[in-house]
């Protein structure tokens, strides 16, 4: 096991398991937001939040180990296109990439890039109001004038047209970025097999799916509110 | 046909190069692109120019020399072919035609379009071999049962011919398509398995210490390749490096 990490192989496979890890939290996440739009006023969605919100488990081992995940993804991404870069010093007059791979596997710098950037967005808007009403003023009962907040809180980011348009296109983004991830992480770890046809398919329907639904939820809110 | 060609000219390894033009005249759509270079050389040679140096031997798209890159594809826009098996008929009259060396940084130019690609030898001696007893007590290889499905894969990735398209046309210049047909090609084997372990991960790391790049599975080595070998092998090759590291 020793060096792993320091051979191509190595960092190919664990920004393949960080991938397959933030893929699982995109599920849930969506899950869950999926919730706010049913028509109970928002009372599974503040259920869910506050579940989540609260859980021992989920707030000190998921969390942190989500921050790691996240951050060593894209800390590993910056590094692997640096190194990539440099293994081609001389660049060619003439490249002709579009002939021969998609313009997804070949930009996931760019539209992890512009991931990076909404959730730098989505931090400021949820995370670190969140991390300051529980980790600094202490309070844990996730209620705001006798009642839950989190939906009120919800509704109330997705007013601003300016924001669902930040939402809409780094989902966009996302969703490019998910149409190689997907597979990419796949073969990475070595499944490249007789399923891969059909993990194909599922990773596009995920890779599609998944961003649409956040963007179908972020426009729900701004036109029913 | 009549052809603008834009060319990588380069003295030497040092020296810096740049793209030269060439105009070339009464080209058979029915030659093949070397012929084609071979007819420019010809006229750069009674003008008393230098004529363009570039890779090839055998020109039956066997031996793996002919290492051009050809309006941004490795071996031109052809598929399944390498350069010297590409024909002018892919191309127009009128045409500009771009053609550069292989370009990675563990593939250094040498003169104009030749390129030194010993960095691949040095991973094939890292591992890319068996040991067979030679001392009279050999089995016969025919009495080794093979299922049908292994050989022909076996067989398939065996039919890499080290041309370095893979890493040419690889944004990354990653190597692992070359590096995953050569592990491939004994790990599919029962006579390649007393040095599977090490194999894999010598080979990976000759890999990365000669400079090639990180495999990010855009594919396009597999598009590009002459040989049509499949991305598998290199899915194959991280399953054989994690069983190997994980051994120690």
């Amino acid at each position: 096991m020793s060096g792993l990490l320091k051979s191509s192989i190595g960092r190919k496979f664990a920004m393949a398991l960080s991938a397959f890890f933030l893929m699982f939290f995109l599920l849930q996440h969506f899950a869950i937001n999926l919730t706010s739009i049913f028509p109970d006023n928002g009372e599974t969605f503040n259920k869910l939040s506050h579940f989540m919100g609260t859980n021992a488990l989920i707030q000190y081992v998921m969390q942190p180990v989500l921050i790691f995940g996240v951050v060593f993804h894209f800390v590993m991404g910056f590094i692997l296109e640096i190194k990539n870069n440099s293994a081609r010093k001389v660049k060619y007059a003439k490249n002709n990439g579009a002939a021969n791979s998609t313009w997804m596997s070949r930009n996931m710098i760019f539209s992890g890039a512009a991931i990076l950037a909404f959730i730098v967005l989505h931090f400021i808007d949820f995370w670190f109001p969140e991390i300051n009403t529980k980790f600094i003023q202490g309070d844990w009962s996730g209620l705001h004038d006798g009642e839950f907040r989190y939906f009120h809180e919800l509704q109330h980011k997705f007013l601003s047209p300016v924001r669902v348009a930040a939402y809409v296109v780094a989902f966009v983004f996302l969703a490019l970025h998910l149409l190689h991830g997907f597979n990419s992480a796949f073969q990475s770890v070595g499944a490249n097999n007789k399923y891969t046809r059909g993990l194909k398919t599922f990773g596009k329907v995920y890779a599609i799916g998944i961003p649409v639904g956040f963007i179908i939820i972020a426009l729900f809110h701004h036109f029913n509110h | 046909m009549n052809l603008t060609l834009k060319i990588w000219r380069q003295k030497g390894a040092n020296d810096k190069g740049r793209m030269v033009d060439y105009k070339v005249t009464d080209i058979s759509e029915h030659m093949s692109f070397l012929e084609m270079m071979d007819v420019l050389n010809e006229q750069l040679i009674n003008r008393g120019e230098e004529p363009v140096a570039f890779d090839h031997d055998c020109r039956e798209g066997i031996c793996g020399m002919c290492s051009m890159y050809i309006n941004g594809e490795a071996h031109g826009p052809d598929r399944g072919v390498t350069t010297c098996q590409l024909h002018m008929r892919m191309f127009k009259d009128g045409d500009t035609i771009t053609i550069e060396p292989w370009r990675a940084a563990a593939f250094p130019v040498i003169k104009d379009l030749v390129v030194d690609r010993t960095s691949f030898e040095r991973i094939q001696q890292a591992g890319g071999y068996i040991s067979v007893n030679t001392s009279g007590n050999t089995t016969d290889a025919n009495s080794i049962l093979i299922p049908k499905e292994d050989a022909d894969k076996a067989m398939d990735a065996a039919t890499c011919i080290g041309c370095g398209a893979c890493v040419a046309t690889c944004k990354n210049s990653s190597a692992m398509l070359f590096v995953g047909a050569k592990v491939s090609q004994y790990a599919l084997l029962p006579q390649g398995q007393v040095e599977a372990t090490e194999r894999v991960k010598n080979m990976v790391a000759q890999m990365d210490l000669e400079g090639f790049g990180n495999c990010t599975n855009t594919g396009a080595c597999e598009i590009e390749c002459p040989k049509g070998i499949s991305l598998e092998n290199i899915a194959r090759m991280n399953t054989e490096f994690l069983k190997a590291s994980l051994k120690g």
